[in-house]
């Protein structure tokens, strides 16, 4: 069985880590091998590495409000370097209204201020039910 | 009644309360809190010791002699978005309302000392902050306000000598000289390093850009506050009270130190650090905070540094209430948590406050919210009646306790830090970042498995919760806009006399020359943000995050 | 991932394709049934890269060091592998793999491949596929390869195996003397950097590895040098780079260097059998419930382990 691998990432400018931290490591603390790539990342940094590790998901963690431009240039990104299979999802500060337009085009679950880790881990144990 | 009687009489009641079972209780930071507080929990208390009077060492109880009585705290709400116009518009609003004071909110690039058609700013301009890449953009932002009459704070640390430039020379242009101005800049960038992570040059050249500012403050704009120490961001990021007390307070003591070691007079510079806090959730734990950092920073200014002007002695902050303890459930909930962290901070004796607003953690303040922020202040000033007298809360058995908790713990920090080679050290061994991921973990944890209920998420929930606020939504056209001015500001200069500031800038950093001179005349020259921090950070480099998870 | 067909993967593997590559690294890390003949098709193009093996305490500053030699490599245009392996948490079974987060800077540059591992309960610094992930690294082209782990454990059998070169990498702490570090540290190192060299103390610690090192058991001649590095202003990088093309040429021309691979490959072979042997017994039908049965009388002292597992071996064991 193939281990579940998630790319834990923070794109453009935003410094605040707290919550990409936590969500790492509770992941961690539920059997998943998480790739922390740290601060300011661009878009084609997070897809190439997210190619590079072979992992299952991307999850992308945005508080800026930069959200619009970020999370669809990381999926087209994906999608041109040949793996729109990896499923991209995340958290943040993001208006329901967005988290909708966001999810018109693809992009997995987002996951507002306050949600309990437990809920992402079973988001992504459902979506990825033979990864161990 | 003496203290071992009464002593005697609490441990018997405490029995018969918890019938052996243990005690339970602890602060939001986790530091136990017992059933009842008599006197015998603070059996050493000596009042003129360890209170003293408002307005005297060891100032705990507060800064002036008369406190909100001769002067209310500035109302000051931390704004910014979109364009300089936008903002300017903002602003004006507040103003009207009662707003006592201006705080200004960049954008990510302009945090980050890049302009708003930089290649790494795309999607970010305007979106968590107002964008300013230049002089200009700054002169529209403070359009038809008298910088002569309010006072401007302004959240900026790696990049903030220059923004201080763009708004001294803006104030320039409007006929007030520097003497007059009166505001703050942030520029702590120790806690960049530890927990908001918006730096720019590694910490040494940092260092000695925050002295020379604080050499040009105490020379040409005395009345400016040159640093804004803070621990809201650390608090932020996830750490205890005790934490965000000890880092905070280290943090300046390193700040003294480094402007002593530059050959500064301690009473020429400190009277003018200033510090910022956190107001959390536990109620009695803030208000114990402040007291704690208003007793351990006199103590240290007097005693270690020797400094000899009180004013350098008393501690000065601002607060904000605790936007990680909002909830984008239940967002009208987030009034009620505002309010009652904004009166501990009054009743923790704060010079200046900003309360958040509720729809913070969906978007930007839209302007109902804010106002509804900016209200909740003055309802406390005017209705409540918790101004009439200085520290009300002193001589509670509980809160002195719990200072003196804050205390030792703080100094407990200080050890450790101080063993670890001092703040600098410590931060490029990832200490203090470690201790803030473990307390966040930590507390995530505690609410995951119900242990902390935050109601709205993990406890009272609505099914089927729909969002009935009104958002606020930047245009997408601010990024185009800013371009546009960008490009036609860089036609209209003289681009001879820029590149000419630049060149100058460069030697002053590589040589010792004081930034701020130079960057002035870059400013004056119409040199965008970009093109400074660029130069600067030719000579100084870039900060490099030490691996640490 | 079973919609994948060997032919198709190599087909784009050949074609320098990252993705694919990624994805048979995949096949390997998780013993896919599929991986065996991917690495048989590949064999013939192994042997090529140089492998470095970069190892050291945690907190030595390994990772900024991986990133600022790749970049010294990249200046030199040689193509560059990296993998960085971390431990995996022995409660969770998952892993925080945070060594990416240093090597920022390599990320878009197309020549240089990074993947992070977790050891997933191998003992060693190593997880234990980690030499079959530089193999097909290897094929793929890139001509030196990076593995780095933490040294922990029983690295020093893992990290020697797998590697051309083994680098320790150590920083001057107050207080500590190298005589409290791992005692296979300082026994596997072919080159010692003495790391934030910058810091106090740096100076004696190269005073004090150079004394250890006097006391090893000298072999094939080489010296193990010790270099002052500072993987944060880049110090000592070009002396460190230097000095790993130097061991190069030195095991190249004193032949040690095809004899250790020679030698690691018939480690390789052994391990190999041993798994499918072992493998091979355990999944006898009946096998775990005839241990059980005769796990009573050992627990009840009518029969010892010995007896135990050579009745297990002439019932089961088919021989070959």
């Amino acid at each position: 069985m193939k281990k579940l691998r998630i790319l834990i990432a923070k794109p453009g400018l935003d410094g605040h880590d707290r919550g990409a931290k936590v969500v790492a490591r509770a992941l961690r603390d539920a059997g998943f091998e998480v790739i922390y790539t740290g601060l300011h990342q661009t878009p084609e940094m997070i897809a190439e590495a997210a190619i590079q590790e072979d992992v299952d998901a991307v999850g992308l963690s945005i508080l800026s409000g930069a959200h619009m431009t970020l999370f669809p240039e990381v999926m087209r990104l994906l999608k041109e370097k040949g793996a729109p299979d990896i499923l991209v999802f995340g958290g943040g500060i993001i208006p329901k209204e967005d988290m909708e337009e966001l999810y018109k085009i693809g992009c997995g679950r987002l996951f507002g201020p306050g949600t309990p880790t437990p809920e992402i881990i079973d988001y992504l144990k459902e979506k990825f039910p033979d990864r161990c | 009644m003496t203290i071992d009687r009464i002593s005697e009489e609490q441990k018997r009641w405490q029995n018969l309360v918890n019938q052996g079972k243990p005690d339970q209780f602890t602060t939001v930071s986790g530091i136990p809190v017992q059933i009842i507080y008599t006197p015998a929990d603070i059996p050493d208390f000596d009042y003129l010791r360890d209170l003293g009077f408002p307005g005297e060492y060891p100032y705990t109880r507060g800064i002036r002699h008369n406190m909100y009585r001769g002067r209310i705290w500035t109302m000051r709400q931390f704004s910014g978005f979109g364009t300089a116009q936008d903002t300017n518009a903002r602003y004006k609003f507040l103003l009207a309302h009662g707003e006592t004071g201006l705080s200004v909110a960049f954008d990510f690039p302009t945090l980050y000392g890049r302009d708003s058609d930089d290649s790494m700013s795309k999607g970010e301009v305007g979106k968590c902050g107002v964008a300013v890449s230049s002089l200009e953009d700054m002169e529209t932002l403070f359009e038809g306000i008298p910088l002569g009459e309010v006072s401007t704070s302004m959240t900026i640390n790696g990049p903030a000598a220059v923004l201080w430039a763009f708004y001294i020379v803006t104030a320039e242009k409007q006929g007030v000289p520097s003497e007059k101005l009166r505001g703050t800049i942030q520029n702590d960038i120790l806690k960049e390093y530890i927990a908001q992570k918006s730096w720019l040059f590694p910490p040494e050249p940092s260092l000695r850009i925050i002295t020379d500012i604080m050499a040009f403050g105490a020379k040409h704009v005395p009345k400016w506050n040159t640093i804004s120490i803070s621990g809201y961001h650390i608090r932020e990021a996830g750490s205890t009270a005790a934490q965000e007390l000890a880092f905070t307070l280290k943090d300046g003591m390193t700040y003294v130190e480094a402007g002593i070691k530059a050959g500064l007079d301690v009473d020429t510079f400190a009277p003018r650090l200033s510090f910022f806090f956190n107001s959390h959730l536990d109620f009695f734990e803030e208000i114990a905070k402040f007291r704690a950092a208003r007793r351990i920073w006199a103590r240290e200014m007097r005693n270690t540094y020797h400094a000899k002007k009180p004013e350098s002695w008393l501690l000065r902050f601002h607060t904000q209430t605790a936007g990680c303890t909002l909830t984008a459930q239940q967002p009208e909930n987030n009034i009620v948590r505002t309010a009652f962290q904004a009166l501990a901070a009054v009743l923790g004796g704060t010079q200046s406050l900003h309360t958040n607003s509720m729809d913070e953690t969906w978007a930007l303040p839209t302007e109902k919210a804010v106002l509804i922020a900016l209200r909740t202040q003055q309802l406390i000033a005017e209705e409540a009646g918790v101004v009439n007298c200085i520290d009300p809360l002193g001589g509670s058995y509980y809160v002195e306790a719990l200072t003196n908790k804050l205390e030792e713990q703080a100094y407990e920090y200080f050890q450790k830090i101080d063993a670890l080679g001092g703040m600098v050290k410590a931060i490029e061994q990832g200490y203090p970042q470690r201790e803030i991921a473990e307390a966040a973990y930590r507390y995530q944890r505690a609410v995951d498995e119900g242990r902390r209920v935050v109601v709205g998420v993990n406890k009272y929930l609505l099914e089927g919760e729909k969002l009935e606020i009104p958002i606020l939504k930047i245009d997408p056209r601010v990024e185009q806009e800013q371009c546009e001015r960008l490009r036609r500001l860089r036609q209209r200069r003289d681009n001879a006399r820029v590149h000419r500031a630049l060149d100058d800038l460069k030697s002053a950093c590589a040589g010792k020359d004081n930034v701020m001179y130079p960057i002035l005349a870059a400013v004056r020259a119409y040199a965008t943000l970009g093109e400074i921090c660029g130069a600067m950070k030719e000579v100084f480099g870039t900060y490099a995050e030490p691996p640490m998870f | 991932m079973s919609a994948l067909t060997i032919e198709e993967l190599l087909a784009r593997f050949h074609t320098g394709d990252r993705r694919a590559c990624a994805q048979i690294i995949s096949l390997v890390e998780n013993d896919f049934p599929m991986a065996q003949e991917l690495l048989t098709q590949l064999h013939p193009l192994m042997g090529r890269a140089y492998r470095i093996g970069i190892t050291g305490p945690p907190g030595a500053g390994k990772s900024t060091l991986v990133e600022k030699l790749t970049q010294y490599l990249r200046r030199e245009n040689f193509t560059v592998g990296v993998v960085a392996v971390d431990p995996t948490s022995p409660f969770s079974g998952g892993a925080v793999l945070g060594d990416r987060v240093r090597m920022s800077s390599l990320f878009t540059d197309p020549e240089v491949y990074i993947r992070s591992m977790a050891t997933r309960g191998s003992l060693g610094g190593l997880a234990r596929c980690t030499k079959e992930v530089c193999d097909v690294l290897d094929a793929f082209g890139k001509q030196y390869i990076i593995i780095e782990t933490v040294g922990v454990g029983q690295m020093e059998l893992d990290i020697a195996e797998a590697a051309d070169s083994t680098v320790v990498v150590l920083v001057p702490e107050s207080g500590d003397s190298i005589q409290a570090l791992k005692a296979g540290l300082m026994e596997i190192g072919e080159i010692y950097c003495v790391n934030k060299s910058d810091r106090e103390g740096a100076d004696r610690m190269v005073l004090e590895i150079e004394t250890v090192l006097e006391l090893r058991p000298k072999n094939n001649t080489w010296v193990p040098p010790v270099i002052k590095t500072s993987a944060l202003t880049g110090a000592g990088i070009v002396e460190l780079y230097q000095q790993i093309i130097t061991h190069r040429q030195h095991q190249e021309q004193s032949d040690v260097l095809s004899r250790r691979r020679y030698q690691a490959l018939r480690q390789e072979i052994r391990r190999l059998i041993e798994e499918k042997i072992t493998s091979n017994f355990w999944q006898n039908p009946g096998v775990n419930q005839e241990l059980e049965q005769l796990l009573i009388q050992v627990a009840s002292r009518r029969l010892s382990p010995y007896q135990a597992a050579d009745r297990l071996i002439n019932q089961f064991w088919k021989g070959g």
